[in-house]
């Protein structure tokens, strides 16, 4: 369990995020949604130590982030942020055999081979395994970085607009397998999304964030509501039901 | 190619080449010219492997494949130390102060410059590699015109001694700041160790690295000193020659094709040895003595790295 209670942060006096508290479940996924601003890729950077936080308690399964090891919590949680600008002569497979450094400190053991080909397998990269990051599409590369992660094989799985610069196919390939993780492997997933429409049908609890505090959080259904989402966004946003889903119509 | 074999190939070269150095033209009182070349090797070898060592690390700290650790204005502080002391002193003190003086004293005051740079600047939160590289940069700016004040200051004959000492020169390397760097050069390699697994993933970026559980901040400040002595060992040694680093290391990258630092490292250092040495061999029968190392250095080095610069921007 993630458990966040009374966390804040300041960037040169302006708040960024205010008096923060929430639990996340073992076995979720849980998506913060919020306009431009919102704090919700500091909230993510702060829950995975990338950034320090100023003030209040971030524990995952009842252990400070900031007093475990650090080499212990890389192997519980792992975080994927949004601009994966990795300026080196990588092959998807080396790329993906990072994700075992901290079991292996560098040195690759038998069990670390079977976790990448699992892990290749699993985003199906297997016949483009030796192709250069440089070379690949968009939708190819963030399935290679999808991969390490699943290689890094943590509970916990954070990533910060995983579905930027994706176009739909691609999009909605890289929620079902989020969802199969979580389904069939169990993670805990934590994602930041701008498409309120993608939040709303894979995900199975949502965060509104506005301004660095929260709005709303709670179940899908609950948070997918007319006057919550017109608290978040400033505007009028329709909410049609097809198939049991919530769909938003903002255009 | 396999890397294991192109390093081996890059290794032969630098040994051929360092017995090129020794041996060749060997006549008249062999006792003496014998341990003076082959000092002078062990000089270079040292030298260069420290720089293209350090250039490694610092490129891999700053994810930036043109920087050198000379942004961190150690040359500057160099220059500034010994034309200090032509000033203050007068040319006759720094032509007669033993070696050994100039050479600690010039090494404290750099690696010493350094500590006090990383600890003002990594206080509290606040640590961005790039902040770090600019006050560098500006007090090096302000070391070099500093220097400038002095020298036109000073006597045009005292000039010309303090100005010996701006060009790295490995001709009348001294015996004992041999030993003494090489003591200096294993203590720090001994202490690197313990860092070497985390280079790979602190090449990804810093959010890369935490994530994969690097203790980025403890692990970049303690390279970024080890960086500090290596460089300013093998300043005090031959002189200010950073600048080798960076045609030597992209030589390596070029050549290499890899991201692996076990073999960009070793492949980095054969490449400096090979470089220095060609060079000062050319120095000393191509050119008889007219010209210093770090001319020749410069020359190639600046002649590549503005191809680097031209190669760069088509790719955008």
């Amino acid at each position: 369990m993630v458990d966040l209670k009374n966390v804040f942060k300041t960037y040169n006096k302006k708040k960024v995020i205010e008096d923060v508290s929430l639990e996340i479940e073992k076995g979720t996924i849980t998506s913060f949604i919020g306009p431009n601003g919102a704090g919700k890729s500091t909230l993510i950077s702060m829950i995975s130590r990338l950034i320090a936080k100023d003030n209040g308690a971030i524990t995952i399964d009842g252990q400070d982030i900031m007093q475990t090891k650090n080499n212990e919590l890389a192997k519980k949680i792992s975080i994927l942020k949004q601009s994966n600008a990795i300026n080196l002569k990588l092959t998807i497979r080396e790329l993906v055999s990072f994700g075992r450094f901290p079991y292996s400190q560098g040195k690759l053991t038998e069990e670390d081979q079977s976790k990448i080909d699992e892990a290749i397998d699993y985003m199906e990269l297997r016949e483009i395994q030796d192709k250069y990051l440089d070379e690949l599409s968009g939708g190819q590369r963030q399935r290679a970085h999808i991969a390490m992660v699943i290689a890094q094989d943590t509970e916990y799985i954070l990533l910060d607009e995983p579905l930027n610069n994706l176009d739909m196919r691609h999009s909605v390939q890289i929620m079902k397998t989020l969802r199969k993780l979580v389904n069939e492997m169990g993670k805990t997933i934590l994602l930041v999304i701008h498409d309120i429409n993608f939040a709303s049908c894979y995900s199975d609890h949502i965060v509104a964030l506005k301004d660095g505090k929260i709005v709303k959080q709670g179940r899908t259904c609950d948070v997918i509501d007319k006057c919550v989402l017109k608290d978040i966004y400033d505007m009028d946003i329709d909410i049609k039901e097809i198939d049991d889903r919530r769909i938003c119509v903002y255009f | 190619m396999g890397y294991k074999s192109k390093t081996i190939i890059l290794a032969v070269v630098a040994f051929l080449l360092a017995l090129l150095y020794i041996f060749y033209d060997l006549s008249g009182n062999i006792e003496y010219i014998l341990p003076r070349r082959s000092i002078k090797v062990f000089a270079i070898i040292l030298t260069g492997g420290a720089i293209a060592f350090a250039t490694v690390v610092f490129m891999t700290i700053t994810n930036n494949r043109i920087l050198t650790p000379s942004v961190l204005g150690l040359d500057s502080l160099y220059m500034l130390i010994q034309t200090f002391i032509v000033f203050i002193f007068g040319a006759n003190t720094l032509a007669m102060m033993s070696g050994e003086i100039n050479y600690l004293i010039s090494i404290g005051f750099m690696v010493l410059f350094s500590l006090l740079l990383y600890q003002f600047l990594f206080r509290g939160e606040k640590n961005n590699i790039y902040f770090l590289l600019l006050i560098g940069m500006i007090l090096g700016t302000f070391f070099g015109s500093f220097t400038d004040f002095m020298q036109v200051l000073i006597d045009p004959n005292e000039f010309m001694i303090a100005q010996d000492r701006m060009f790295a020169s490995i001709n009348n390397v001294n015996t004992d700041l041999v030993y003494l760097s090489v003591i200096i050069i294993a203590l720090v390699m001994a202490y690197f160790m313990r860092f070497y697994k985390y280079l790979d993933v602190i090449a990804l970026g810093k959010d890369e690295a935490i994530n994969l559980g690097v203790p980025y901040d403890y692990v970049v400040k303690r390279l970024l000193i080890i960086v500090a002595v290596l460089i300013s060992v093998s300043t005090a040694l031959i002189g200010p020659i950073t600048f080798l680093g960076l045609l030597v290391v992209n030589l390596a990258y070029e050549l290499m094709k890899t991201y692996r630092h076990f073999y960009i490292i070793l492949s980095s250092v054969f490449i400096s040895m090979i470089a220095l040495l060609g060079g000062q061999f050319i120095v000393e029968k191509v050119f008889t003595f007219n010209t210093t190392i770090s001319v020749i250095i410069n020359f190639i080095g600046g002649i590549y790295f503005i191809f680097l610069l031209l190669k760069e921007n088509k790719k955008w």
